[in-house]
């Protein structure tokens, strides 16, 4: 099993952008959308945002492939909004005690659309994105302690590892004679006895990864050297400046528009 | 591990014996100063080189389990690693690296993913990132307990071409010692608590003292040149003569078995025969399909392809018809025991004794007739002192014992075992050999999945070989 593996098309113009750039070219968008509560702002990104994916080398039908169950959820969270919102403006359709307006449908809408113009970035970047660039680049490009990023990196490392042990003491279990049958509490228990299980064999594994790494030297108090150099050039900033200014331009056509509503007022 | 004087040369090629529990572990890790200050008591100096081992960049160590060891995706960022830590220049990383992992023997290049390796192929990468710094002190931990015999031998070679091109001095602890002879020139003996019993060159202390250490849980090699015969035969009693087959109690057709998503049957088309009295031995190389075998055996899996059938003798009327793994849990484990490779996955509670106590009351015995199977299987394993311990606590030699022990409490007709021999002292394994051999005459059914050639010869009245998940040949010995 591999885990979040790159699913772009590394050699594509942005994709092939400095990481730590990609990130926090990311992190300014997603800010931009969090200024303003309105459909407008998220709509003019989420344009622009499906306008670059090719660059970063993304398939949108791959994409949409992986995507769906996030999109449902972010759909049924924005749903709640529709009936439970504030019920402003006239009422467009009546279920019983259950009313939508045109208040709560501006909200749902809003609700959904920004979900959707924060996730596009983030996906755009860890897609593209192998973790030991990520990695590397976090550390040489901003500066982050390798004791945090490569133990991050390593530990990551451990994910698919622990999918086969949830596995075997599901299986240990059985053959130890505890079985939940059909009793829904009983699951309950043994789901959450099992869970406990897990952390403790994952405590165990990082510890030995641990001290596997200490034998290597890792975070010994020597300056670390960096076998795989990340270059931060010119098109990395232009990427950070470019994402500033779809924020910008988004933000000012809701102000154009007249629908901007300031998060804070 | 306490009172331990111990010195030794540059360039010294040093194998630690010892039984379980004797702190060889705990003294290479001392040795490369893997101690914080504020763990465990300490009592007197160690010193390597002249100075305290912490971050010391010229010690290597390399450990048991090869995916514990594993930082890096890729296979030469991962030698690099090291490299990187005791900040070797840019420019002269790729170099060692790309020497390391050819002094090592390293089959693929530096971009090959490192969670496509085997077991051994991981073993030999973290030798490869051990030796690219150069180090003049290399610290193996039990390198190869882990490892089929092909994969450990291809490790070993691996070592010994590393120690071939430098001067470094070794210290290895294993408990296989007869492999590991040729690059051993000096054997030091530890015992739990009382230091260092016994200390020399191999031929010296194995024909001195050989009985003694055999006695105490080392292994003893048959001395160089002299018998060819296998250890077991050597050393071990084999189990009385085989009784008559008795009824069959469980039948595999046409099993098979694919994993969800995985493009290649893990198992193919295998027909199996298991009876009471008598030990069924399933062999093969590491991903043939071995584990999965038992998996479907021990009711714990549904087969893909074909089917597992018990017998009334063994499921009684009321199971017959279902297939072992549509039983509930509570039956499958008074019927059939199994004991996984990896023993931290099957305990479930905080005390030896409750783990032992679990099986029998949950098929619904008595207070006092579970306490008295509790006692019985303490004592017969050589757990009683540890009843009150935790299991996760325990040596790995101890807990192996325990998995076992906690299979038997149910009191299983079959029993079926995943590599219960891996990195087992003499003792463990002998006793292992023994109480298997006994279940095998008292009626059960014993399958064993297993690499080990020597507990095979001893035990196994049958032998199926699996070559990438289909049933080579199975031989019943006469």
């Amino acid at each position: 099993m591999r885990f979040a593996e790159p699913i772009a098309d590394a050699t594509a113009p942005l994709a092939r952008r400095n990481p730590t750039a990609k990130v926090v070219a990311a992190m300014l968008l997603t800010l931009c959308l969090a200024v303003s509560l309105d459909p407008v702002t998220p709509a003019v990104a989420i344009a622009v945002e499906l306008a670059v994916l090719p660059l970063f080398g993304l398939h949108y039908r791959a994409l949409l492939r992986r995507l769906w169950p996030l999109l449902l959820t972010s759909a049924l969270a924005s749903a709640s909004y529709l009936f439970f919102g504030q019920k402003t403006g006239e009422t467009v359709a009546a279920f019983g005690p259950l009313t939508v307006t045109t208040g709560t449908l501006d909200s749902a809408l809003s609700l959904f659309l920004r979900l959707v113009a924060v996730a596009l970035p983030s996906i755009a970047v860890f897609a593209s994105t192998d973790p030991t660039d990520l990695a590397d680049s976090l550390v040489q490009n901003a500066r982050a302690k390798p004791r945090f990023v490569i133990g991050a990196l390593a530990a990551f490392r451990l994910l698919p590892l622990l999918a086969n042990d949830w596995e075997m003491l599901r299986l240990a279990r059985r053959a130890r004679g505890v079985d939940a049958g059909r009793n829904p509490l009983a699951n309950v228990r043994l789901f959450a006895s099992t869970l406990f299980a897990l952390l403790v064999i994952a405590v165990r594994r990082g510890t030995r990864l641990a001290t596997a790494m200490d034998a290597r030297g890792f975070d010994s108090g020597r300056p670390r050297s960096a076998a795989r150099t990340q270059r931060f050039g010119p098109a990395d900033a232009t990427l950070i400046a470019a994402s500033g200014m779809v924020g910008a331009v988004a933000i000012a056509t809701s102000v154009y528009a007249g629908t901007f509503a300031p998060l804070l007022s | 591990m306490r009172g331990v004087d111990l010195r030794i040369e540059r360039g010294e090629h040093v194998l630690l014996l010892g039984p379980s529990g004797a702190g060889k572990s705990t003294l290479l890790a001392a040795l490369g100063g893997l101690h914080a200050e504020d763990s465990g008591e300490q009592e007197g100096t160690i010193a390597v080189d002249g100075a305290p081992p912490r971050h010391r960049a010229a010690t290597a160590m390399l450990f048991q389990d090869p995916e514990a060891q594993i930082v890096m995706a890729r296979t030469g960022d991962d030698v690099a690693f090291g490299l990187e830590n005791i900040g070797v220049p840019a420019a002269e990383i790729w170099p060692r690296v790309v020497a390391a992992m050819r002094a090592v023997g390293f089959p693929y290049g530096r971009e090959h993913r490192t969670d496509a390796l085997s077991g051994g192929e991981q073993q030999r990468l973290a030798l490869a990132g051990a030796i690219a710094a150069g180090p003049d002190l290399l610290l193996l931990d039990e390198p190869t307990a882990n490892l089929d015999p092909a994969s450990a031998a291809v490790v070993r070679e691996s070592v010994g071409r590393a120690l071939a091109e430098s001067d470094a001095t070794l210290v290895l602890v294993e408990h296989r010692v007869a492999d590991w002879l040729p690059l051993i020139d000096r054997v030091v003996v530890l015992t739990a608590g009382g230091g260092v019993i016994a200390d020399g060159p191999p031929v010296v202390v194995f024909g001195t003292r050989g009985e003694e250490l055999a006695a105490a849980g080392v292994w003893v090699p048959g001395l160089p040149g002299g018998s060819t015969r296998s250890l077991a035969d050597v050393i071990v009693p084999r189990p009385p003569a085989s009784h008559p087959a008795g009824d069959l109690l469980l039948a595999g057709e046409g099993l098979g078995f694919t994993h969800p998503g995985a493009s290649r049957p893990a198992l193919s088309t295998v027909d199996i025969e298991v009876r009471a009295n008598r030990a069924l031995a399933v062999t093969g190389p590491s991903g043939s399909g071995k584990s999965t075998l038992a998996l479907l055996l021990g009711g714990l899996l549904a087969p893909t392809q074909g089917s597992v059938r018990a017998t009334r003798r063994l499921a009684g009327a009321s199971d017959a018809e279902k297939p072992p793994h549509r039983w509930r849990a509570p039956k499958l484990a008074t019927r059939i025991g199994s004991v996984f490779q990896n023993p931290e996955h099957q305990f479930l509670t905080g005390r030896v004794r409750h783990e032992l106590a679990l099986g029998p009351t949950g098929a619904g015995r008595t207070d006092a007739d579970v306490m008295s199977t509790v006692d019985g299987l303490l004592s017969k394993l050589h757990l009683d002192h540890l009843a009150d311990a935790n299991p996760y606590t325990l040596s790995g030699g101890e807990q192996r014992r325990l998995s076992v022990a906690t299979a038997l409490a149910a009191a299983p007709t079959v029993l079926v075992l995943d590599e219960p021999t891996f990195g087992q002292d003499r003792r463990t394994w002998t006793e292992l050999l023994l109480l298997l051999g006994r279940l095998r005459d008292e009626g059960c059914a014993v399958v064993t999945v297993t690499h080990d050639t020597d507990l095979v010869n001893a035990l196994a009245d049958a032998t199926v070989v699996l070559d990438a998940g289909r049933a080579l040949d199975t031989a019943v010995r006469t």
